[in-house]
């Protein structure tokens, strides 16, 4: 499209007037489209506009048209630069559509009472989402199990370690370790949840709680108590992700200069020694990356949950994400289940703003 | 090692420090069996489990021919074993819809991501970017910030938006769910492969009289293409194992592999044998693809992260 004149453009050349003017011409018309068919369409949603219509997808193809004209008007006014600044265009724009809005959006649906299944329809009510939030003791029991699932990434961290630390020794045929290791993480947690949770953890023939029974679980309910529950839930979800962390950790260990470790041994270092005096402290900064990509992972944990145990018993394995998708699904509470989503949004990132500056604080430290 | 070179230094000496090696050796070997084994069981009892009967399940057997008898049974129930692969299944066709369903939705929304990511990461690693206070800094933040954003919160917004905007139950409108669960992912991918493309490569050609985008296409993305492969087989790991949106947002039309294994409890309790079989067709094709292209998945995954 704009690229016939991409050519006539050479590098640094004064853009000529009247290109300018067509280019800011280009915008403001696709901006006043856009505006105009929102705005036809907001009228007929309040029930009295002139045109009629059955979705918003006008709007959303006046907002692609829109994208498409600025990302073309800034070839045409800003020449290099607006080719430079067309390949940051396209993303930003998408994720301004999808995530930004949705966000807005919701934040305005928080506010509201609105069951989907009741014929009501949304009706504003203030904070009394947010009052019932307060007092809702399973949104906070979610809360508290995700405190659990967190605080288990660093067990999960300290075999992914080992793992990795095994592999990296040396060993014959390293390669099929490796991809042996590396299976569990392609697997889809739903397919995972039936066919470990729910028949290889079976009380009556699985072989796993055929072996809890060997080892003297003489009820091996690996889902019956709550406790027993989020530690087999977090069992599957460790399965699954543990290999991620463990990549991370062989590249960083693979990175790592063999001179040093070299050093200490001729030194006389246990391996035990040489590994927390020396390649520990030198792996913090990768292990950190690991610990925290895993965190906020983690912090999304619904599929298995939801599969498993659906929230239960009594809410003791609930993450947020699964207790707000059985609002949805048992209630159709869409306002209700919205501001817990946001509420969590808001820890969220306060959470892992303190984490990225504790890390970044002690990463400073050590090195 | 250095443990060969110790041999020459005495006798005595040399029995301990073999014994001890010898040991270290058998404890890394068996540690590596042991966790192959805690990694590679669940799938072997997933297949294994499409060939047993009623009986065979319930008491627990786990090797074929000599446990029970394997027979086709699981495959039979999908449609799919070899006396009723010609005949006519509806339980065939849904399954081979929902498979559709979720090749096209991983595949679609790793290509948009792999797209939209290497473009802006290629514009993030290489030009000056301000837009209002924003510098490249705060742009790559932003793009990468996403990730923290969990699919709770958008999901209901996108239930009503979507209902509005007549995407609900569409392939596209999955699509474009998914393409941005894994764009910041791709962009911290590409933009740490383009960062390790000199500079110097791009100058030359551009003085040589290629543009911007010539540049890109013509010189820059064909080296990044391994670093392009790891981005997108990642996301269609993550996209083709989503479960949260698609089991939110699809129903009849656009329902996807793992939703059709999540929803698969009968009146009489579960057959295990045909859950099997879904199982096993819903990981097949990841673990080809773990095997095959492993190394890209390990480059994926370690881009970024190594530093």
């Amino acid at each position: 499209m704009a690229n016939a004149e991409i050519h006539a453009q050479p590098y640094g050349d004064p853009i000529a007037p009247g290109r300018k003017a067509a280019g800011r011409a280009l915008i403001w018309g696709a901006t006043i489209l856009l505006g105009l068919v929102a705005l036809l369409q907001a009228l007929d949603a309040a029930g009295n506009g002139p045109l009629h219509f059955e979705t918003w997808r006008p709007t959303l193809y006046a907002y692609v048209l829109w994208a498409v004209a600025l990302g073309a008007a800034q070839v045409m006014i800003r020449g290099e630069a607006g080719q430079r600044a067309l390949f940051v265009l396209p993303a930003a724009l998408y994720t301004v559509a999808v995530v930004i809005f949705p966000t807005f959006f919701g934040l305005y649906i928080a506010f509201t009472d609105w069951n989907l299944s009741s014929f009501e329809g949304r009706r504003f009510n203030g904070i009394d989402n947010l009052v019932e939030l307060f007092h809702d003791s399973f949104y906070w029991k979610a809360l508290g199990n995700m405190v659990f699932y967190v605080a288990m990434v660093l067990v999960e961290y300290a075999i992914a370690f080992s793992l990795a630390l095994l592999l990296n020794a040396e060993v014959r045929a390293r390669k099929f370790w490796r991809v042996a290791f590396l299976i569990p993480f392609m697997l889809s947690p739903v397919a995972v949840s039936w066919m470990v949770g729910k028949s290889l953890m079976e009380v009556r023939f699985g072989p796993l709680a055929g072996l809890a029974k060997h080892l003297g679980w003489s009820q091996p309910n690996f889902f019956g108590s709550g406790w027993a529950a989020s530690f087999s839930i977090e069992a599957l979800d460790a399965w699954v992700s543990i290999p991620f962390i463990m990549i991370l950790l062989l590249a960083g260990l693979q990175a790592l200069p063999k001179e040093v470790q070299e050093a200490a041994r001729v030194d006389g270092a246990t391996p035990w020694q040489s590994f927390w005096k020396i390649t520990f402290p030198l792996m913090l900064p990768v292990s950190a990356t690991a610990v925290v990509l895993r965190i906020i992972f983690k912090l999304k944990l619904a599929d298995i949950v939801i599969n498993m145990t659906y929230g239960g018993p009594g809410g003791a394995t609930d993450t947020v994400s699964s207790y707000i998708f059985r609002q949805y699904r048992d209630r159709s509470n869409v306002g209700y289940g919205t501001m817990l989503a946001m509420f969590y949004l808001v820890l969220i990132i306060i959470f892992v703003t303190l984490l990225l500056n504790f890390v970044s604080k002690h990463m400073k430290k050590v090195t | 090692m250095t443990t060969t070179e110790m041999t020459y230094q005495g006798t005595a000496e040399t029995s301990a420090e073999r014994n001890k090696r010898v040991l270290g050796r058998v404890g890394i070997y068996a540690a590596l069996i042991f966790w192959a084994f805690v990694s590679l069981f669940p799938v072997y009892w997933t297949i294994t489990t499409t060939f047993k009967t009623a009986r065979d399940v319930t008491q627990g057997h786990i090797v074929p021919f000599v446990d029970f008898q394997p027979a086709w049974i699981g495959w039979r129930s999908l449609g799919l074993s070899p006396d009723t692969i010609n005949q006519v299944s509806t339980v065939r066709d849904e399954f081979l819809g929902r498979f559709v369903n979720s090749i096209i939705a991983s595949c679609g929304a790793s290509l948009l991501a792999v797209l939209l990511g290497s473009l802006a990461a290629y514009g993030l690693s290489r030009f000056q970017y301000k837009f209002l206070w924003m510098k490249n800094k705060d742009i790559s933040f932003f793009f990468l910030s996403q990730l923290i954003l969990p699919p709770v919160v958008l999901a209901l917004p996108f239930l009503v938006l979507y209902k509005e905007l007549a995407l609900l139950d569409t392939r596209i409108g999955i699509i474009l769910l998914y393409t941005l669960t894994v764009l910041p992912i791709v962009i911290w991918i590409m933009r740490d492969q383009f960062d390790t493309i000199p500079v110097e490569l791009d100058e030359a050609a551009q003085v040589d009289g290629l543009s911007v985008w010539g540049v890109f296409f013509r010189i820059v993305m064909p080296i990044a293409l391994p670093g392009m492969v790891a981005a997108f087989i990642l996301s269609l790991i993550l996209c083709w194992n989503e479960y949260f949106f698609a089991a939110l947002l699809t129903g009849t039309n656009a329902k996807t592999l793992p939703v059709m294994v999540a929803s698969q409890t009968g009146s009489q309790g579960i057959s295990w044998w045909a859950m099997a079989a879904l199982a096993t067709s819903a990981i097949a094709p990841l673990v080809v693809i773990g095997i095959v292209l492993e190394r890209y998945i390990i480059k994926g995954l370690t881009a970024g992260a190594g530093k």
